[in-house]
C-alpha cells in the first residue's frame, strides 16, 4: 500500500492504526464518534420517483427512495481511430476505431463509420479501454481532508447497521473524485466501512461531479449490502464488552439477523399475498434494517462481504446456502487463491490488491499471484482499491499483477488483465449490461490512454462518461475542481 | 557519541560476503555514477566488491558467467525511510517496535536494538530488488522519535556487521499538524519543545558532573535522551524532520540554519512550493512521489509533480515508502515520478546513488563503480516499470535466493487439489 509520507516518520503502518481510519482494511476503524450535530438537508429533495407512485400504504419493504437524478452530461459524437483497444469482452484490436454517439459506443472494430461532424481524435500510440469500475471505494463518506469532521463510513454503534446507506454519507464535494477521475475511474461502488457485521447499504455512482450523491447514482445499479467477516467486527464490539468477540460470534450475529429476516420478509409476503386476494390485511411496522437484509434474501440487494482469510470465506458461503441468499463478492479476499476452486464453482467474485498485505493478522498470506491465481481457476477476478490512492492507479495494480501471473508461467496479456478493472467489476456491482465492455448498445464510458495502461508511464488523457468529455489531461477546462480546492489554486501552480 | 563510534567501527570491520567471482555480461548496465548507461556492458564482482563495469571488461578465468542478454542491472535499490526489520504484522503490537509509547524514551530510543534480521519481510522485499532501506523510528508520545538506522537486506545471509550498516544513522522528529498534536496543540510549542530540548543538551554537555552531583536545573528530557542529542546539536548526526507543510518547511530551515544542524526533510509534500529555498539551504529531501491528495490541512498543495519539480530547483531527492511490507513498491513510486515529469536517471538516482550520498555511506554503496560493494540487481526489464521484476539479486556480492515467505505459499496453492492436504507440500 502507500504510505502515507505525510507524517513519513509515523509510519505506514500508524497511519492505518489512528490516522487515517478511512478503508475498511484499516486495522481499527475509528471509534464511534459523538452523535453529529443535526445536519441541514444537503439538498432538494429528489423527484418523486415515478409518476404513478404508489400510495404509501402499499410501499413493500425494498421500494427504492432515493432515486437517481443523473443525466449524462452533454456530449457529441466522437471517433477514436488508429488505437489499440482493448473490449474488455475478450477482443483486442490493433489500429483501430471506436464511435462513441448519444452517449452510448456506437461501433468497435478495424474500422467504423463515423457520422458527419463527429469528433476526430487521433489514437495512434494510444489505447482505448471501458472505464474502470472501483467496485470498493469510500471517496464521499471518507473524504478529504480526512479530518474528523469528515469521517462518515462507518456507523459503529451496532454490529448490525444494515439500516444504514453509504448514500446519505457521500460528500460530493470530496476533491478525491476527480483525482480518480485522472486515473480513468468511471464507476464505483461506495461502501460503509467494515466495523460491523452488517455494515450497510451501498452506493454505486458514476464518477460525476454533481449537487448531490443522487446525481451521481448509477441509474438501475442494484444496491449491495456490506458484510465483514474476521478481526474488525469482533475486536470493534469485543473490546467493549459486547458480542462479538470472537468468531463465532461474528456468524452466530450473522445468523441471529438473518433469521430474523426471514421472518420480516415472510410477514410481508403474507401481507401482500392476503391484500392481492382482496382480503383484510395490517400492513406490518417497517424496519429499515430488516428491510435491507430481506432485500438481500429476495435477491434483490447484492451481498458484499469483506472476508480476508480462506476458511472464513467457506463459512460464509455456508451461512448463505443455510439462509437462501447468494454471495456476490468476497471484498479484501487475500487467501482467494486457497479457495479459487470453490469460488469458480459458486460464481463468487474476489475482489482483491495486487500486493497489500501483512498489516493485520489475517492479511499475513498475501501474494503477488493472488490476482492471476483466481483468474486461472476460473473465477471472477477484481482488482479493488479501498483507498483514495489505490483509485487513482488501479491500472498500475492489475499491470503488477499480470506481471505476476505471468514469472509464474501463466500468460496473461493486456486483453484479459483489462477485466479484472471493467467487466468484472461491472458484474459484481450488477451492473455489467450497462457497461464494463466497449460493445455496441454499452454506455460510453471509456478511456484513451496516452499508452499501455499496465505502464506505469501511462496517463489517463480522456475519460469519457456516458460519451461526455469529462476528463482531458490536456485541458484545463475539462479538469473537475471540487469547492473545497477553490483559493487553493496558488497552491497548485507553481510559486 | 559512544554508539555513533560503535557503529562506525562495524562499518569499517564489515567484512565482503562472498568471494565468489561473477561476471554479468551482456545487460544494460545503468550505474548511476559517472558511467552513465553502458550497453551491451560486462559488470566483475570479486570478493563481495565490484571490480570493474564497462563495455569491454576481461573475465578472469575462473568466474562464474552469468549471460544478461536483454536485461538491466542496477545498483540494489534503497529505501529511505521504512519500518523493516522492526514490524511483522501490523496490527499484532508485540511485532512492532518502531514506537515508543513511553514519554521518558525519546532521542535516546534506537531502533537498531530493536532490529530483527530474521523478519519474514526482509525476503519478500529482497527478492524484487531492495537491498538496503534506512528503519526509522516513529514518533509515539514524543516529536522527538529516536535514532534510526541503515540496514543492507541480507538479514542473516552475511557475515557480522552485512545487516546492520550503521546506527544511529539520524536522529528523527516530527513537526507540522502531527508535532502539534505531540506538543500540546500548536506547532510553535512543537518549535519550543525542540528549541529547549536542543538548549538542555548543550547545558548538560557543559556540566555533566554538576549534573551527576544533582547540582544542575532539571531538563525537559532524560540523561540519556540528552546524551543522545548532543550529535544533532553539534551537527554530527542528521535530523530527519517530518514535514508537509510549506510555512512549516520554512520554519524548520530557519531553525536549521540558526541551530547548524544537519538536516534532512521528509514528507515535504508542498515541497515545490519552496524548493528554491530548500535547494539554496542545500538540505536533501526523502518524498514519496505518489502522494497527492489534499488529505489534510498540511498537503493542501499535495500534487504528483512534486518530484519532478524539486528536482527541477536544484534539491537533492531520495525516495521513500515509509512502509514495511510493501517497501519493495520503491520502484513503482518512482516510475510515477517519472510518469509526472522526472527524468528517469533522476529517478533511478533517487533510490540508489543520491540516498548513498544523503546517509553517508556513498563510499562503498549506490553505483555501478569499481570499488563499491556488490549490491546488484539483474532485471527482466526496465526497473521502474510494474511488469519488471528483478532476475537475481546480490548484496555484498552475495547472490540472494528468490525465495520468501510469499512464494512459498504460492508453489503450495498454484495448483489446487492433491492426495493430500497443502499442509503436506513443503518447499
Amino acid at each position: 500500500m502507500t504510505a502515507n509520507l505525510r507524517s513519513l516518520a509515523f509510519g505506514a503502518l500508524a497511519a492505518l492504526l489512528s490516522l487515517a481510519p478511512a478503508g475498511c482494511a484499516s486495522a481499527a476503524p475509528p471509534l464511534p464518534a459523538s452523535p453529529p450535530p443535526a445536519k441541514a438537508a444537503a439538498a432538494p429533495p429528489p423527484p418523486a420517483p415515478e409518476p404513478a407512485a404508489p400510495a404509501p400504504a402499499a410501499r413493500k419493504p425494498v421500494d427504492i427512495p432515493y432515486p437517481s437524478t443523473y443525466e449524462p452530461l452533454p456530449s457529441q459524437p466522437v471517433v477514436i481511430t488508429n488505437a489499440t483497444i482493448l473490449t474488455a469482452a475478450g477482443e483486442r484490436i490493433a489500429r483501430g476505431s471506436v464511435l462513441l454517439r448519444d452517449g452510448k459506443v456506437a461501433a468497435v472494430g478495424a474500422s467504423v463509420e463515423a457520422p458527419a461532424g463527429a469528433v476526430a481524435v487521433d489514437g495512434t500510440g494510444k489505447w482505448v479501454t471501458p472505464g474502470i469500475i472501483d467496485p470498493h471505494s469510500h471517496l464521499g463518506v471518507y473524504a478529504a481532508p480526512g479530518v474528523q469532521a469528515n469521517e462518515d463510513g462507518n456507523e459503529a454503534t451496532n454490529p448490525n447497521t444494515a439500516e444504514v446507506w453509504a448514500e446519505h454519507s457521500v460528500w460530493p464535494q470530496d476533491p478525491q473524485f476527480p483525482l480518480a477521475l485522472a486515473g480513468g475511474v468511471t464507476t464505483m461502488q461506495i461502501l460503509p466501512g467494515s466495523a460491523n457485521l452488517f455494515g450497510g447499504r451501498s452506493v454505486t455512482v458514476k464518477n460525476v461531479p454533481a449537487r448531490d450523491v443522487y446525481g451521481m447514482k448509477f441509474p438501475g445499479a442494484p444496491y449491495g449490502l456490506k458484510m465483514a467477516c474476521g478481526e474488525n467486527p469482533k475486536r470493534v464490539y469485543g473490546s467493549k464488552g459486547r458480542s462479538p468477540a470472537t468468531r463465532m460470534g461474528n456468524v452466530a450475529g450473522y445468523r441471529a439477523a438473518w433469521m430474523k429476516a426471514r421472518e420480516y420478509m415472510e410477514k410481508w409476503d403474507r401481507y401482500e399475498a392476503k391484500k392481492k386476494a382482496g382480503k383484510d390485511a395490517d400492513e406490518p411496522a417497517r424496519d429499515l434494517q430488516l428491510e435491507t437484509l430481506a432485500g438481500v434474501l429476495r435477491g434483490e440487494i447484492l451481498v458484499q462481504n469483506h472476508c480476508y482469510r480462506a476458511d472464513e470465506m467457506l463459512t460464509m458461503i455456508d451461512v448463505a446456502k443455510e439462509f437462501g441468499y447468494k454471495v456476490t463478492a468476497f471484498h479484501h479476499a487475500v487467501e482467494a487463491y486457497k479457495i479459487a476452486d470453490v469460488l469458480a464453482a459458486n460464481g463468487i467474485c474476489a475482489d482483491m490488491w495486487a500486493d497489500w498485505w501483512g498489516f493485520k493478522m489475517e492479511a499475513f498470506d498475501g501474494i503477488r499471484e493472488n490476482i492471476a491465481l483466481v483468474e486461472k481457476a476460473g473465477a471472477c477476478a477484481i482488482v479493488h482499491s479501498d483507498s483514495a490512492d489505490g483509485i487513482q492507479r488501479l491500472n498500475q495494480e492489475a499491470a503488477k499483477a499480470m506481471a505476476a501471473g505471468n514469472r509464474m508461467g501463466m500468460h496473461l496479456k493486456e486483453e484479459d488483465a483489462i477485466r479484472w478493472l471493467t467487466i468484472n467489476p461491472a458484474r459484481s456491482i450488477g451492473i455489467d449490461k450497462q457497461t464494463g465492455t466497449l460493445e455496441p448498445g454499452k454506455m460510453a464510458d471509456v478511456v484513451l490512454w496516452s499508452g499501455n495502461p499496465f505502464s506505469v508511464y501511462s496517463h489517463a488523457e480522456k475519460v469519457y462518461i456516458d460519451g461526455a468529455l469529462l476528463y482531458d489531461r490536456n485541458d484545463p477546462a475539462r479538469q473537475p475542481e471540487m469547492d473545497f480546492e477553490l483559493g487553493l489554486r496558488d497552491a497548485k501552480e507553481v510559486e | 557519541m559512544r554508539r555513533l563510534l560503535f557503529s562506525v567501527l562495524l562499518a569499517l570491520s564489515a567484512a565482503p560476503v562472498a568471494a565468489e567471482t561473477i561476471a554479468i555480461t551482456g545487460a544494460t548496465l545503468h550505474t548511476a555514477g559517472p558511467q552513465g548507461t553502458i550497453r551491451n556492458g560486462t559488470l566483475l564482482i570479486e570478493n563481495g566488491r565490484i571490480r570493474a563495469v564497462g563495455p569491454a571488461v576481461a573475465v578472469p578465468a575462473g568466474a562464474r558467467r552469468i549471460d544478461a542478454r536483454g536485461k538491466v542491472v542496477t545498483p540494489g535499490l534503497f529505501d529511505s525511510l521504512s519500518t523493516l526489520g522492526v514490524v511483522e504484522v501490523g496490527a499484532v503490537e508485540g511485532t512492532r517496535d518502531a514506537r515508543v509509547q513511553d514519554d521518558r524514551v525519546t532521542a535516546a530510543f534506537s531502533v537498531a536494538d530493536a532490529l530483527n534480521p530474521r523478519s519474514i519481510l526482509i525476503p519478500v522485499n529482497r527478492i524484487e530488488g531492495l537491498t538496503r532501506a534506512v528503519v526509522a523510528p516513529d514518533p509515539g508520545k514524543s516529536l522527538i522519535a529516536g535514532q534510526g538506522a541503515i540496514i543492507t537486506l541480507i538479514g542473516t545471509l552475511g557475515g557480522p556487521g552485512d545487516f546492520l550498516v550503521r546506527s544511529p544513522a539520524a536522529m528523527f522528529a516530527v513537526l507540522g499538524e502531527q508535532g502539534s498534536h505531540l506538543a500540546g496543540g500548536s506547532r510553535a510549542a512543537a518549535l519550543l519543545r525542540l528549541k529547549e530540548a536542543f538548549q538542555d543538551a548543550l547545558d548538560y554537555a557543559a556540566h555533566r558532573s554538576a549534573f551527576d552531583a544533582g547540582d544542575r536545573r532539571s531538563y525537559a528530557l532524560s540523561r540519556l535522551d540528552l546524551e543522545a542529542l548532543l550529535p544533532v546539536v553539534r551537527g554530527q548526526l542528521p535530523l530527519v524532520v517530518a514535514v508537509d507543510r510549506a510555512s512549516d518547511i520554512e520554519t524548520v530551515l530557519r531553525f536549521a540554519k540558526e541551530w547548524k544542524l544537519k538536516l534532512i526533510l521528509s514528507g515535504v509534500t508542498e515541497g515545490w512550493k519552496v524548493a528554491g529555498q530548500i535547494a539554496a539551504a542545500r538540505v536533501p529531501v526523502l518524498v514519496n512521489p505518489m502522494e497527492d491528495r489534499p488529505d489534510n490541512f498540511d498537503s493542501l498543495g499535495s500534487t504528483l509533480e512534486n518530484a519532478a519539480r524539486l528536482h527541477k530547483a536544484g534539491v537533492t531527492l531520495a525516495f521513500a515508502t515509509g512502509d514495511a511490507h510493501n517497501a519493495r513498491n520503491l520502484k513503482q513510486a518512482a516510475g510515477n515520478a517519472v510518469a509526472n515529469g522526472l527524468p528517469w536517471d533522476a529517478a533511478l538516482e533517487a533510490i540508489t546513488a543520491t540516498p548513498a550520498r544523503i546517509w553517508g555511506i556513498a563510499d562503498h554503496y549506490g553505483t555501478l563503480e569499481p570499488g563499491k560493494d556488490a549490491d546488484v540487481v539483474i532485471w527482466d526489464g526496465d526497473p521502474l516499470e510494474l511488469t519488471t521484476f528483478a532476475d537475481a539479486v546480490f548484496i555484498r556480492g552475495k547472490e540472494m535466493p528468490m525465495k520468501s515467505r510469499q512464494t512459498e505459499l504460492r508453489d503450495r496453492y498454484k495448483d489446487l487439489g492433491g492426495p493430500l492436504p497443502p499442509a503436506y507440500r513443503k518447499p
